[in-house]
């Protein structure tokens, strides 16, 4: 063993520098990014381009908010909002779900399990056209109730799947003690499962609210009111201009990335075993 | 015996029905109804306005038919699954062996290969399609100050050289996530197996391909399988890249439902593609209850 950490070690400074090449080509976009957000107009638009800007102009920051091509106040808003509820829509409804299916045996489970698992692999893109038609016969286009209703049912698996298996990790004879004690069944939930389970209720939270946050295909065609719309689509009104504001379209950009980025970084380890439904640990 | 067992059953099914109810309605109401409602619109004769003109039998189904640019949008489609899966699961099998073996830094890197992920993917392919533009995209200036370009080159101006880049992008986009699966199955990979390959005798890559291969398959089937479903769903990438060339020469299945939906208002004929599309989906979802069988755990 300690041979062959001597014999790898002149290699481990090469791997060093190759890891630190790829962590350079997968963040190199959001520095393109952030250095482009300090940019002045008329210098993100200069031919040729300067690689770092002459001058800093942070605020960029706060002038964006104003741009004239999309509400982006109303933009973040909109993001927050429906990525919030939608969150604590999935939630409520997986929490149980998953509870009850990793702590009962009981005939039409499977069935139950599997079809979580086929609404994994739907998503908003292919069924687009009839939840629009839909929300149009309902009444309920264009508003934040059908992206929040969308976005939870489209997100509700990951949550199930994430949450089911942390349940079934705790042993049985933890819910039977507490009920010896007289403890109901939604008081055993509370205090004696929901603690041990918390790594994955976290999980399922962050990686719901990532998720919608970023949502693009379904918001693209039931939002119409540049209001209501998420960033993701309010940015892509900036592309294809003759002269688009590039700087503060990277701005609002940062501002989306950065948040998302920190959360999914702390659910990292966790992300395989809900997006696979258990076939990869 | 078996006179107790049915309402037992029965029983036992009706408690649960609380605890899986609204996760039942919430299924049932956004995910099943909307598309027994896009199969039925699909056989609707519907105007720009949405309002219903009757049945329409497979007039639907024959519009898409008849669509001039069809065969292009379909060999389109395949280049770009085809060709994004097969690169990102290559290049993530090299990444995942990488990232599993020990230098200083690891965590690091780690971490920056799931920011892509974790970002918009609006705002990833929004950030290249800038920098890739000719006259003040940095990116493009890159390219020439290194020598790998004589001059900026236009690609997002046509249509082969843009669905490309959006190829690129889409690769981009997919690594994070098929190298963590990828990652994760090799570390299910015993070490004591991992020495045995390493002390065959066999060479590296003969070991790799004769022992860890094999193990990384069931991975390697999940990594593939959804990266097919995700990548043929993928809307953003073309939508920000292609978007503004006119003409169906850089358009999916998927990109052209939305052209549909948005500058044709067509929502019947989009309803017959998107039909065609779902149709495509479940049959992969078949492939993977069948290849991968997840839930092993359960049974």
């Amino acid at each position: 063993m300690a041979a062959s950490v001597r014999a790898r070690s002149p290699r481990r400074p090469l791997m060093a520098v190759a890891g630190a090449l790829i962590a350079l080509v997968f963040v190199l976009p959001y520095l393109i990014m952030l250095v482009g957000s300090f940019k002045s107009r008329s210098e993100i638009l200069r031919v040729p381009p300067t690689y770092l800007p002459q001058e800093w102009v942070p605020s960029n920051y706060v002038d964006m908010w104003s741009t004239p091509e999309t509400p982006l106040p109303y933009n973040l808003v909109s993001t927050i909002v429906i990525s919030v509820c939608a969150t604590l829509v999935v939630l409520a409804v997986a929490a149980p779900a998953a509870y009850y299916t990793a702590r009962h045996r009981f005939p039409g489970r499977l069935v139950f399990l599997l079809l979580v698992l086929v609404t994994q692999m739907l998503q908003p893109t292919v069924l687009a056209t009839g939840l629009f038609r839909q929300f149009v016969t309902l009444g309920i286009n264009d508003t934040w109730l059908a992206m929040i209703l969308v976005n939870s049912a489209f997100n509700l698996s990951f949550a199930v799947w994430i949450m089911h298996s942390f349940f079934a990790a705790i042993p049985r004879e933890l819910d039977e003690a507490a009920a010896l004690d007289g403890a109901s069944r939604l008081q055993i939930l509370r205090r004696v499962t929901l603690p041990l389970v918390w790594p994955g209720v976290v999980t399922a939270i962050i990686f719901t609210f990532v998720a919608c946050w970023n949502e693009f295909a379904a918001s693209l065609v039931i939002l119409t009111t540049a209001e209501n719309q998420p960033l993701s689509v309010a940015l892509t009104k900036f592309v294809g201009q003759y002269e688009s504001a590039w700087q503060y379209v990277f701005g609002v950009s940062i501002v989306g990335i950065v948040p998302v980025v920190i959360l999914f970084a702390l659910i990292e380890k966790r992300l395989v075993a809900g997006l696979t439904a258990g076939a990869v640990k | 015996m078996t006179t107790g067992g049915r309402p037992a059953r029965w029983t036992a099914t009706a408690r649960a029905l609380p605890w899986l109810g609204p996760t039942l309605v919430l299924v049932a109401g956004v995910v099943f109804f909307p598309a027994g409602y896009m199969a039925w619109t699909s056989f609707r004769d519907l105007s720009q306005f949405g309002v219903d003109n009757g049945p329409a039998g497979f007039d639907n189904y024959a519009r898409l038919l008849e669509f001039t640019a069809l065969s292009r949008v379909l060999l389109n489609t395949v280049v770009w699954v085809v060709g994004v899966v097969v690169v990102t699961v290559v290049v993530s099998l090299g990444l995942a062996q990488f990232l599993d073996k020990a230098f200083p830094g690891r965590r690091f890197v780690r971490l920056t290969v799931i920011v892509p992920w974790a970002a918009s993917v609006v705002m990833t392919t929004t950030v290249i399609y800038y920098g890739l533009d000719p006259f003040y995209g940095v990116l493009n200036a890159f390219l020439v100050d290194v020598g790998l370009l004589d001059q900026p080159y236009g690609f997002t101006r046509n249509a082969v050289p843009a669905f490309l880049t959006a190829m690129g992008i889409a690769v981009f986009v997919s690594l994070p996530f098929t190298t963590y699966t990828l990652l994760a199955g090799l570390q299910t990979i015993p070490d004591d197996v991992r020495e045995a390959a390493q002390m065959d005798g066999a060479g590296p890559w003969a070991a790799y391909r004769r022992i860890i291969l094999p193990l990384l398959r069931p991975a390697l089937a999940v990594a593939t399988i959804i990266n097919i479903i995700n990548v043929f769903n993928s809307l953003p990438i073309l939508q920000v890249i292609t978007g503004s060339i006119p003409g169906y020469n850089a358009d999916t299945t998927t990109t052209l439902i939305f052209k549909f939906i948005r500058a044709d208002r067509q929502i019947d004929t989009a309803s017959a593609l998107s039909i065609v599309n779902f149709l495509i989906v479940l049959a992969v979802i078949l492939v993977y209850l069948k290849v991968v069988k997840p839930m092993r755990d359960d049974e």
